[in-house]
């Protein structure tokens, strides 16, 4: 092939442009692709994954990293956690509201990603395949964003059908990947947000192939069209809207939870006051039967002084009652359960911390595996609707559901939710 | 937006860097992000971490894209017009399959590990039935292109009743409906 002068490559005759196949421009045949269509789908990815961005940075720190070691499932984080903030209990459904938006919008956008990317292709074989500096350095930001979408949506997918083929703890691969792609999101935004706006201002109009606003998009020999730009952003919009009406029933809950066809948790596990969603079983995490039976304890300490209790004892406390949903990380949540139990301030006078509770560690006879223990703020101590719940809508816990004691906070994942509790530590760890 | 202009910076450097020194710093302001947290990313498995991003990267414009673009041709060859057809008028027929099969293959592309009973702990994990997946996907899909033929019936339906009312119409008729070979 001849040297050519990059600047010059545009305009030269086809023996000295791009090799036989996807570098030539009239190899991409659709005429759909232009700019009015990828800046549609990229102003709706540029809403969409801000969203998603900004819901899973709030679940991550409902996870109080910086409270407990044992809640810091990425210590190395340095800086990535500049933003922690104690998270409310107040009000009470909002990590059921930010996390299933989180997972249900992500699961809506992927229609529109593959749209996008689908839009964009002739971009990936341009000819030359470097042409600056400038250029070099787009294609690695672009790798980063492409990559980083791809494994972000790729990982939480995954994570929500309990499907953990990912190379490590999910936690870590979702949360440092976010931070990858989202630099090169913002830069792609600030290089490209300008020329989209400008787009959809021009409106659907295809303009020349050697334009500079048709920016290597628009195809100089379209094949005739077999659907229009309109029906094919109908056929993308559907497919988010099918995808939509299968999975968002798992977090609005009640009837609307059968429409939950193809996710995770669109089926009712049972009926009865025990009958709402489960994360773990009871099998599932090994707890036995002489765990949770007659020789269970509960142990409370803090202030240099311990009880045990038995289920009896604990039964005979004050109860005190709380309407509180379950919300799960991936994205499906309970409607509001009517839980009964001992408030966790009312635990912690009992070792005589009552005037001013104090963070606890709770533990659960659960052996080993993530979240055992977990430790909650102050905060959710204090909050008189936190319990350690024994009973649910008028039963004891069902196995499954934590009995003969488990944790139930207001606003907070699912998973600080401990079930199984033997231990309550109430204080800074010493 | 209008591309960062050079501003005061030489002349020089637009021509030797491609684009602005502001695009330059943008760049690299993000690259940073990406070393801090990618370093962290790759802690662990670090092969398997990389072989994944990159191949998310790649995945759909080297793997999904040349086969759904290769089917699409190949259903548009079956439905389109027979070789040496004197007009290409396009057939809006093959819509009726593009659409079900587009919207069928996202549900199958996101809910692929519960609808193939790929995750084998998911009932001792949740308390729920595993296998109601797969035919739940194949019932939407049936629900998908049984609709779709419905549409298009009513469509020909309508198109023949215009053509019949309307000679004069046939011909924009035929264009919207796959007709009868």
């Amino acid at each position: 092939m001849n040297p050519v002068n990059p600047m010059d490559a545009k305009h030269s005759g086809p023996a000295a442009g791009p090799p036989r196949g996807p570098s030539r421009p009239e190899f991409w045949r659709s005429p759909l692709r232009g700019p009015w269509l990828t800046a549609v789908f990229g102003i709706v990815l540029l809403f969409g994954i801000t969203v998603v961005f900004v819901t899973g940075l709030l679940s991550y720190a409902a996870y109080e990293p910086d409270l407990a070691a044992v809640n810091d499932q990425t210590p190395g984080k340095g800086w990535l956690g500049f933003y922690l903030f104690s998270w409310p209990t107040s009000p009470y459904w909002l990590y059921r509201v930010t996390q299933g938006v989180h997972v249900t919008l992500g699961v809506v956008l992927v229609p529109v990603l593959l749209a996008k990317l689908w839009s964009v292709i002739p971009k990936l074989f341009a000819w030359p395949p470097v042409r600056s500096a400038a250029q070099a350095a787009e294609r690695i930001s672009l790798l980063l964003l492409v990559g980083g979408a791809g494994f972000e949506f790729a990982t939480g997918i995954l994570n929500t059908q309990l499907h953990y083929i990912f190379p490590g703890s999910f936690y870590t691969l979702h949360f440092y990947g976010a931070w990858v792609f989202i630099g090169a999101f913002a830069v792609h935004v600030a290089l490209r947000l300008g020329r989209a706006v400008r787009a959809l201002r021009a409106g659907p109009r295809q303009p020349d192939p050697d334009s500079e606003e048709a920016a290597g998009l628009v195809s100089p020999r379209p094949a005739a069209p077999t659907i229009s730009r309109r029906g094919a952003l109908g056929m993308v919009g559907l497919g988010s809207l099918a995808l939509l009406a299968v999975t968002a029933g798992q977090s609005v809950g009640g009837w609307f939870r059968r429409t939950a066809l193809l996710a995770p948790h669109g089926q009712e596990p049972g009926s009865g006051p025990n009958g709402f969603q489960i994360n773990k079983t009871a099998a599932s995490v090994g707890i036995r039967p002489s765990d949770i039976g007659p020789a269970w304890r509960l142990t409370v300490r803090g202030g240099g002084r311990q009880i045990d209790l038995t289920h009896a004892q604990l039964l005979a406390l004050p109860q005190h009652e709380a309407l509180l949903p379950i919300a799960c990380v991936e994205g499906w949540s309970t409607a509001d359960q009517h839980w009964s139990g001992v408030r966790l301030a009312d635990l912690a006078a009992l070792v005589g911390l009552g005037t001013h509770p104090p963070q606890v560690l709770v533990q659960s006879v659960q052996r080993g595996g993530s979240f055992s223990s977990v430790v909650l703020s102050a905060g959710q101590v204090r909050d008189a609707r936190s319990l350690l719940a024994v009973r649910v809508n008028g039963a004891l816990l069902s196995p499954d559901h934590g009995h003969p004691a488990r944790v139930i906070v207001p606003g907070a994942p699912g998973v600080h939710n401990t079930k199984w509790v033997t231990r309550l530590t109430f204080g800074e760890p010493v | 937006m209008k591309p960062p202009t050079a501003g005061a910076a030489p002349p020089g450097f637009r021509h030797r860097y491609g684009a602005s020194p502001l695009h330059l710093l943008l760049l690299l302001a993000s690259f940073a992000l990406a070393c801090y947290a990618g370093l962290r990313l790759l802690e662990g498995d670090t092969l398997g971490v990389a072989v994944w991003f990159v191949g998310a990267a790649l995945l759909h414009d080297l793997v999904l894209l040349p086969l759904y673009a290769v089917t699409d041709l190949a259903v548009q060859k079956l439905l389109g017009p027979r070789a040496g057809q004197g007009t290409r008028v396009p057939r809006a027929g093959v819509n009726h399959v593009r659409v079900p099969a587009f919207v069928s293959g996202v549900l199958l592309l996101v809910y692929w590990p519960l609808v193939l009973g790929q995750v084998g702990h998911y009932t001792i994990s949740t308390g729920l039935p595993a296998d109601v997946f797969l035919g739940r996907w194949l019932l939407i899909t049936a629900c998908l292109f049984a609709a779709s033929g419905a549409v298009l019936a009513v469509r020909q339906w309508n198109a023949g009743r215009t053509a019949r009312d309307h000679p004069s119409a046939r011909a924009s008729a035929a264009r919207d409906d796959h007709p009868k070979e």
